[in-house]
């Protein structure tokens, strides 16, 4: 048990706690959000009722669900971290036994009043396991192979999971989520090398599948990334997600073409133009300044989130913030590096901006696990 | 495992090192997207934009054929007409007032419509085309082409616009299309991408609504290559969407125009339907209007005259109209009574005019009371007295069982619009929504189809058809999809003995047959083709002590909207049914001499195909109505012609 016990005292109780939040995170993610209800406005053709409404209303739900994980101690939710995990896992299973079927895949729970997504409660438990693990596990042992051995299995467990759906997207964020906690952790920066090195082989093992019967990807995934390898080939089949993204990009210039006038997402039915390719609209609608505007508004977020984990000297808190914050630089990262044509089109949402009530609801939880470690973060006497 | 202090001391010198560096990679990359934005938004924007502006790759939506609505016969009711029409796109025509001059220079265009199209175009973004001039004539369109080089931003265009053939006839029952509007959007999960077409039509009205999705199709698309005036400059790709698919009625049109026109007149509604199958041959509400008025967008004061009519022929009375059904209701105590063992057929009740119960008397119609009655009697003569003694001892629970039964009280499932439930009263039912214990009296007034008792016409025409036929039929109304023959609904047998069926079939025989009987003025004489009925006239105000003492005073006195409902539910031919008819005539007097007459001749009109020859009616009226027949304003029929018909 690490030393939080015993200062406690210093630890501000009751609605005192409010005081002690990170604001500027909080303030942050209610600008991204904010960006996120104007453009689902847009995107709908002014009409307000159609997603922005639904989207505010999750928001301010997931702000109430950020603040009630706020106030409860960090060490409960170290103590409950096995167990959340293991809860994630086997809403994993029943998901792919049981789940509606969505867009082709096998992702949701209905539970009446929320679809649940149970990858996306993944992420962040995955992240929440890890931490506990390190807390506990001796620091001079984390680059023993049995003992790094231990939280591959942790992130490869869910991967699997999320694959068999499957949902690539989800399972890179897993894989690359877990990864950045064991290396904040202080596993040895051999063994990255070593899983670079084995990614590359996977990927190559997954191309030289194409065709066979035992083709370890979905056709239509295969097609994604032949059409990220090159948009040009096919640009009304295939190809025209990027294409037609790339192209509302860099129509915006400057400023963009203003709140509701852009073309691209309007006349030529850009899919799924209100989840995962939103970027695009705020891009065209925006231009450069826009666009660059969100992107420091994420990366501010990243920025307070690592200032909080150097400020913390617990160890399961430090590597819980840096492992959410690392979770959700994946998430944006992710997705405005396929919106601009930089990686291939994995179904990944752009946090707080994609229309979509569960992620946004896991995402501000976590935040919570932020704010609760803030809040109860260990202070000299 | 506790962690030392100096496992502490090594854990925060790690995560602060390993901290920095996550953070680096996440500001190089964070870096790396920035670049990639200005590369695109900047550098290349003006490639791109070009890209997005002068070149660029258009999905249009080809709008699906609209599916057919033809008659039983194979004739169109609702078709597809080819529209002329005049689209502008704002961004492409620059100056839109020289445009529109020019325009008007060539072609009339109606002020109120221009004034909307521009309020449209300044809402929308100017890309989006907008409809200027709507149904013009060959001339006025080919002149538009001609002149097109000087028109920039204008492109004429051939589209299809919904025409009922048959205007009034069907109104109520096919209902309309109209422009897709802010509130279907809104009302409507997951809208589909034709809605945003321009003026795209949906149904907003009775068959076309509840069966827009048979009737819509699936949109076709069209990938084109446009250049920076909206000419397009190829066309690149194509598919060609799913035209909607036909729909069949059971409706005969000849029919339902003979219903429309015999009901002129009247604020009345008629249904015919086969007591075999449940189809439905002519559903009729009258007054009506014209739906092609609604396709059109309707005007101020067209929609004013109609909303304003006392007759109201906007209301489906058909199906949306329910009214106490009288003594059309009588039998249904009848039925329960027989079954249940309460009265035997022979056994008689007294009517000396009224029935006491307790301080209160419950009156017959005819005020000098019936004498002696026995169920024959009871229908044939319409006796109140009868149905009081007999309902106390059945009790209203067991009445309105077999009124359900028969088809009451419960919502028949047609793709029509605001279909009513109607009431069967149950004492539960009258706790629960009125809060107050059922009554003695509540019992003797629902017997005789009054107080809380409430049912549609085309409950009765069901009640009717379920009474000749001893089946559960159902109502249907679509014949086939697509060419697909639907099946008819089951019509499992009645739990009700055939022989009391028959007993009752009987009577209504000889209500229509007999001298006494209160429909024998209209009569069928035909040989094998009679009529047997049931009259009701259903009250719809109440009859003080004091007005009873002056003497009832008749209808005629009365202003219209306090006049009696004039009701008949009809089958024939009587031995072996073939066709049940229920009528409505609101406000109309008296059963016998305002609802039986017309619903004679639309049943004589179901049984030869065609206006019935006057040897059908009593001697002594075939002047009259060979006069009345022959001033109808009925349409010729039509002969099927190859081609016309699809389905």
């Amino acid at each position: 048990m690490s030393y939080l016990e015993y200062n406690v005292k210093t630890v501000p109780a009751g609605l005192r706690k409010i005081l002690y939040i990170n604001w500027p995170i909080v303030v942050l993610l209610t600008a991204i959000a904010s960006i996120g209800f104007l453009m689902l406005t847009s995107v709908a053709g002014g009409n307000m009722s159609r997603w922005a409404e639904p989207q505010m209303e999750r928001f301010v739900a997931g702000l109430v669900v950020m603040f009630i994980v706020a106030m409860v101690p960090i060490w409960f939710w170290r103590n409950v971290a096995g167990l959340a995990y293991g809860a994630s896992l086997m809403l994993l299973v029943v998901v792919e036994l049981f789940g509606d079927v969505g867009m082709g895949a096998q992702r949701w729970i209905d539970l009446g009043f929320i679809r649940l997504q149970p990858s996306e409660l993944t992420k962040i438990t995955l992240v929440m396991i890890l931490a506990a693990y390190y807390d506990w596990l001796d620091v001079k042992k984390v680059s023993h192979p049995f003992w790094v051995a231990i939280p591959l299995l942790l992130i490869l467990l869910p991967t699997a999971l999320v694959l068999v759906q499957p949902d690539l997207g989800t399972a890179i964020l897993l894989v690359a989520g877990g990864g950045i906690v064991m290396f904040v952790a202080g596993v040895s920066w051999w063994y990255f090398a070593v899983v670079v090195g084995a990614a590359v082989g996977l990927v190559s093992a997954v191309f030289s599948s194409r065709g066979t019967p035992w083709q370890l990807i979905k056709d239509y995934q295969f097609r994604r990334i032949d059409t990220f390898l090159d948009p040009s080939q096919d640009p009304l089949g295939a190809g025209y997600h990027i294409t037609q993204s790339t192209i509302a990009l860099g129509s915006g210039g400057w400023t963009g073409r203003g709140f509701m006038q852009g073309t691209q997402s309007r006349l030529n039915f850009l899919p799924e133009k209100h989840t995962d390719f939103i970027f695009t609209t705020l891009a065209e609608e925006f231009g450069f300044i826009g666009s660059i505007s969100l992107l420091t508004l994420y990366g501010l977020v990243l920025f307070f989130c690592i200032v909080a984990a150097l400020q913390n000297r617990d160890r399961f808190s430090s590597i819980l913030i840096l492992g959410i914050g690392a979770a959700f630089f994946l998430y944006f990262a992710v997705n405005m590096s396929m919106v601009m044509g930089l990686a291939p089109v994995v179904g990944v949402p752009l946090p707080l901006v994609s229309y979509g009530g569960s992620a946004m609801l896991v995402l501000l939880a976590a935040f919570g696990l932020v704010q609760s470690a803030h809040v109860h973060r260990p202070r000299q006497r | 495992m506790k962690q030392t202090p100096k496992n502490l001391e090594l854990s925060a010198r790690i995560i602060s090192r390993r901290s920095l560096v996550l953070g680096g990679v996440q500001l190089a990359f964070l870096g790396m997207l920035g670049l990639r934005m200005r590369q695109l938004q900047v550098e290349e924007a003006e490639q791109y934009r070009l890209l997005a502006e002068e070149n660029r790759i258009n999905m249009r939506l080809i709008p699906p054929a609209r599916g057919v609505i033809f008659d039983r016969n194979g004739i169109p009711i609702a078709e597809n007409a080819q529209n002329y029409r005049i689209v502008i796109v704002r961004e492409d025509a620059g100056d839109v007032d020289e445009i529109v001059a020019r325009l008007r220079a060539l072609i009339d265009i109606d002020e109120v419509e221009l004034e909307r199209s521009l309020r449209e175009m300044s809402r929308r973004s100017p890309f989006v085309p907008v409809t200027l001039a709507d149904r013009l004539s060959w001339e006025d369109f080919s002149r538009v082409a001609v002149n097109a080089p000087a028109l920039p931003g204008i492109t004429p265009e051939v589209g299809l616009s919904r025409h009922y053939p048959m205007g009034e006839d069907f109104a109520h029952v096919v209902g309309y299309v109209g422009p897709v509007s802010d509130y279907d959007l809104s009302r409507i999960e997951d809208p589909d991408p034709l809605f945003q077409i321009p003026k795209f039509q949906i149904g907003k009205l009775g068959v076309e609504a509840r069966d827009e999705e048979i009737l819509r199709g699936k949109a076709g698309t069209r990938r084109i290559e446009v250049n920076a005036a909206g000419r397009v400059m190829r066309e690149l790709g194509r598919d060609e969407g799913i035209p909607g698919a036909d729909l069949q009625l059971t409706l005969d049109y000849r029919l339902q125009n003979f219903s429309k026109a015999r009901l002129a007149g009247e604020s009345a509604a008629s249904v015919v339907m086969d007591v075999e199958t449940g189809d439905i041959l002519s559903i009729c509400s009258s007054p009506s209007y014209d739906p092609n008025l609604f396709v059109r967008g309707i005007s101020g004061p067209d929609y004013r005259a109609l909303t304003e009519n006392k007759y109201r022929p906007l209301a489906d009375k058909t199906v949306q109209g329910t009214y106490p059904p009288g003594s059309t209701y009588k039998m249904i105590p009848a039925l329960a009574a027989l079954q249940d063992g309460k009265i035997t057929p022979q056994e008689t009740v007294w009517c000396p005019g009224y029935y006491q119960l307790g301080n209160r008397r419950f009156h017959c119609w005819k005020r000098g009371g019936h004498g002696h009655v026995n169920l024959n009697r009871s229908i044939v003569e319409s006796c109140d007295v009868y149905y009081y003694d007999v309902a106390q001892r059945v009790g209203i629970d067991r009445i309105s069982e077999v009124a359900r039964d028969l088809g009451m009280g419960t919502r028949h499932e047609l793709p029509m619009s605001g279909i009513a439930e109607g009431l069967a009263p149950t004492r539960q039912w009258k706790e629960v929504r009125r809060g107050e214990p059922w009554q003695q009296g509540d019992t003797l007034n629902s017997a005789i189809g009054q107080g809380f008792t409430l049912a549609s016409p085309l409950q009765l025409a069901v009640m009717s058809a379920r009474i000749a036929s001893g089946r559960a039929v159902a109502p249907r109304l679509v014949k086939s999809v697509d060419g697909v023959e639907q099946a008819p609904p089951e019509a499992p047998p009645l739990s009700i003995n055939p022989q009391f069926l028959a007993l009752i079939r009987k009577a209504m025989h000889d209500t229509s047959n007999s001298r006494s009987g209160t429909a024998y003025r209209s009569r069928i004489v035909e040989v094998g083709m009679e009529m047997a009925g049931k009259t009701g006239t259903s009250q719809v105000r109440n009859i003080t002590a004091a007005e009873r003492a002056r003497g009832v005073s008749s209808n005629a006195d009365l202003p219209w909207e306090r006049r009696d409902h004039a009701l008949f539910v009809c089958f024939a031919p009587s031995d072996k049914p073939k066709y049940a008819c229920a009528l409505v005539v609101e406000h109309g007097g008296g059963g016998s001499a305002a609802a039986a007459p017309l619903a004679r001749d639309i049943l004589l009109f179901a049984l030869y195909g065609e206006v019935p020859p006057l040897t059908a009616y009593p001697a002594d009226q075939r002047e009259r109505i060979g006069t009345l027949l022959s001033e109808l304003d009925l349409m010729a029929p039509i002969v099927p012609g190859p081609g016309r018909s699809r389905a």
